[in-house]
């Protein structure tokens, strides 16, 4: 052995020590009450001291030699797929029967139609669930908590969630009503008639890929998605003015009771969040 | 002749008669002379080793003893590039045995509960059974947040390796014949580990892991006309569904990783079969193999690889906290936090999402989603030209030969000015993704950022494209690495008195 080798040799051998030590290390450190920290630098040295021992011992002390080795074509020429073929089809009794071999092609056509039951179960049919939301003519607009919002307990450009009564929570009922004030608004027809008192309702569903609409700048007047910053002009309708949703906030029309409370006039005249192929041919 | 030590019983070293057993044929022809019977049959059927005996038996009962040499002795072509693919199953083997640690521990359920605890901001707060589950692996279970943080970070280095494996073998050409095949079980792994970690940051059931779901659901929604019932039938119904937990964990935790599995033992195997490719050095030529023996050499440095991979995931996992599930809070479908990272892989996805214009035509009554175009069709299209790779490339350039030597990048012009920019769309759209995160740095309207992602998203590849064309055919004019003298280029004063290369 010459003197590089001893070198690799006493190296590698430290390596290994390494491992052993912080192996226990490891155990110890664990017994004691463990740190995420600790025990992820005794672990990497653990497994670290093992790859570098190995991975030393192959490159210093095995014989790096250079070997050649024949690579032959793979394939095994035509006799080969003839062959193949051959066994495939040499029984008369199967190659033959033209009409038994269709027949077999139609009864699995059959059998994929049977598994397609297990698949379909996975699911309901969409039908309306898309089109409909738990809104309802005479709802309250109610906070998180399932009690009504007051139209005095929020500010000027103040926003709240709110869900249709008894729908706390609600995924596809989550809507936003803001007061927008009066004189800001620009809604037109219906729509300025749904907005009693400067209050205004639109579904926080974005239309773009259905991320809550969190954000309102009330400076601008505009509501801003924060999953791909799709912006909607509070007082124009929620038309889109940024990025990449194309449809407006459907509009919840509201009505403002004489106890200070808010009700549905009905559901929105639009499905809610992410557009559909199908969503303009009323399913 | 040093007998292996394995054995209890040593191969005898010396004939009866003290003379070394060194040729067994002359050891033989004498003992045949000697009319020794018994040194004859200890020459000729010497006392088997210990090691000798194990390996026999096996081979009784499975007759793979020649497979078994062969491998042990079979040539593998020396270059780093070459370990990517290497560790990339070296991260999946990480992923499993982590992966089966935290399963041991989750919950894939959505029902509510009260967490109850020792981590105080969220005491009392109604959340699933799937994160209170992850919060105790975190907070309470001994090296429960070491083993997660490990497995998340694997997942973020196995992508990554991946695609530079990709990269790999896409530029220097190794997908041609015969190994084509091989190209789109690669692409298949590709599409897993993607669909792997997807699903698996989808499962803590956290704010950001429900915000990447419910835009998998409207990308879902979004596919022509069936979108809506193929939404439902995987996820159950209407985002957001109790069911989809636990069906995103059986996709994570038994079905992704068994396609996984199967799909590398096929891609190895092609690779066992075909032998591996080299690059155009030294002795290598079409029809032969280059390198350093599977045993030992190649095994103990794959083998220290291994372990190397696992320290410094280790390390990262200890040391460098990711996926903070704790921070960002439980899933609750009316709130979002901001700004929303997905991983790193998902990135170019969500740039895709938010650069694309409005754009959602009403044609007879059929609407086209927003979301349709930049969340279905682009990463189609995308994922369509990388996986066809090496038909288009073969249409383009009709080369139909099969290589086994490797091309070094700049000597197909083409297939490096396309890949790189490819590379370089995804690379736009990746920081288009964090565009938000951008406009914080640079102090700069996101409205803006997001009009010059625009413009770069076409620029930038078509850039790409033409640079690195140029560059590989200047550097063509060059010799490649192997024919290049060695000890570098000599130079000669010439009759002008400049300077030119010798000959
Ligand atoms: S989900 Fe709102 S902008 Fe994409």
């Amino acid at each position: 052995m010459n003197r590089r080798e001893r070198r690799a040799e006493r190296l590698v051998l430290a390596c290994f020590a390494v491992t052993f030590l912080t192996g226990l290390g490891l155990l110890g450190v664990y017994t004691l009450g463990g740190d995420t920290q600790v025990q992820g630098v005794l672990l990497a040295l653990c497994l670290g001291g093992l790859g570098a021992g190995i991975v030393l011992w192959a490159q210093e002390l095995m014989s790096n030699e250079e070997r050649v080795e024949e690579r032959h074509p793979l394939g095994t020429g035509p006799e080969g797929s003839a062959a193949v073929a051959e066994a495939l089809t040499d029984e008369a009794g199967f190659s033959r029967r033209r009409v038994l071999q269709g027949g077999l092609v139609a009864a699995l056509g059959g059998l994929a139609a049977a598994l397609a039951i297990p698949v379909l179960s996975l699911g309901p049919a969409p039908g309306r669930s898309l089109f409909e939301t738990p809104w309802k003519k005479g709802l309250h607009l109610v906070g998180f908590d399932n009690q009504p919002v007051k139209a005095d307990a929020i500010p000027q450009d103040g926003v709240v969630t709110v869900f249709p009564e008894g729908f706390p929570g609600s995924a596809d009922g989550q809507t936003l009503l803001i007061h927008a004030g009066a004189d800001r608004l620009q809604l037109q027809g219906d729509a300025a008639t749904w907005a009693p008192n400067g209050f205004v309702a639109y579904s926080k569903v974005c239309t773009h890929a259905g991320c809550p609409v969190g954000l309102y700048r009330a400076a601008q007047g505009q509501l801003i998605c924060p999953c791909h910053q799709s912006t909607f002009d509070v007082m124009q309708g929620a038309v889109p003015v940024f990025g990449p949703a194309a449809r407006p906030l459907p509009q919840l029309p509201i009505q403002l009771e004489a106890d200070g409370t808010f009700t549905a006039l009905g559901d929105f005249s639009e499905p809610v969040g992410p557009s559909f192929w199908d969503m303009r041919l009323g399913g | 002749m040093k007998a292996p030590r394995f054995g209890r019983r040593e191969r005898p070293v010396v004939d009866p008669i003290g003379r070394p057993l060194n040729d067994p044929a002359r050891e033989l022809r004498d003992a045949e002379a000697r009319g020794d019977a018994s040194a004859v049959d200890v020459i000729a059927d010497p006392e088997p080793t210990e090691l000798e005996r194990i390996t026999g038996w096996l081979d009784e009962r499975t007759g793979l003893a020649g497979l078994v040499r062969t491998t042990l002795r079979k040539v593998f072509p020396d270059h780093w590039s070459f370990l990517l693919g290497e560790i990339a199953l070296f991260c999946f083997i990480i992923l499993v045995a982590t992966g089966t640690f935290l399963t041991f521990f989750f919950v894939p359920s959505a029902s509510q509960t009260t967490y109850a605890g020792p981590y105080p901001p969220l005491q009392g707060a109604t959340v699933s059974e799937a994160y209170n589950s992850v919060l105790r692996l975190s907070f309470d279970v001994k090296a429960g947040l070491l083993m997660r943080q490990v497995h998340h970070w694997t997942a973020v280095v196995f992508v990554a390796v991946i695609v530079a494996h990709l990269s790999r073998v896409f530029f220097t050409g190794a997908f041609r014949r015969p190994r084509e095949i091989n190209w789109l079980i690669g692409f298949g792994l590709l599409t897993f580990a993607l669909a792997e970690g997807f699903t698996g940051y989808s499962l803590p059931d956290d704010l950001l892991s429900g915000t990447g779901a419910r835009i998998a659901y409207s990308a879902a929604i979004s596919i022509p006309l069936i979108g809506p019932y193929v939404a439902s039938l995987l996820f159950g119904g209407e985002f957001p569904t109790a069911a989809f937990l636990p069906r995103f964990f059986v996709l994570h935790v038994m079905l992704l990783p068994a396609l996984f599995a199967g799909a590398i033992v096929a891609h190895v195997g092609l690779v066992f079969l075909q032998k591996h490719t080299q690059f155009r050095v030294g002795r290598a030529r079409e029809d032969n193999v280059v390198g350093r023996h599977f045993w030992p050499g190649q095994a103990f440095v794959s083998g220290g690889l291994f372990f190397l991979t696992a320290a410094v995931v280790a390390l990262l996992g200890g040391l460098v906290q990711i996926n903070p599930i704790w921070a960002y809070g439980p899933f609750d479908a009316p709130i979002v936090s901001s700004p929303a990272q997905p991983d790193w892989y998902v990135g170019w996805l969500d740039g895709s999402l938010r650069i694309f214009p409005p754009f959602e035509p009403v044609i007879l009554g059929i609407t086209i989603p927003s979301a349709f175009v930049p969340g279905v069709v682009i990463p189609g299209i995308l994922f369509t030209i990388v996986g066809i790779w090496p038909f288009i490339e073969r249409r383009v350039t009709g080369d139909r030969a099969p290589h086994n030597l490797l091309d070094w990048p700049w000597e197909s012009p083409f297939r490096a000015a396309t890949g790189a920019a490819i590379l370089g769309l995804f690379a736009i759209l990746t920081l288009a993704g964090g565009n938000d995160v951008l406009s914080a740095f640079l102090d700069l309207p996101i409205e803006s950022l997001t009009w010059l992602f625009r413009f770069l998203v076409l620029a930038f590849p078509i850039a790409v494209w033409l640079v690195v064309y140029a560059l590989c055919r200047s550097r063509q004019r060059y010799p490649a690495p192997d024919e290049r003298p060695k000890g570098g280029i000599r130079l000669v004063r010439n009759a002008t008195g400049g300077w030119e290369e010798a000959e």
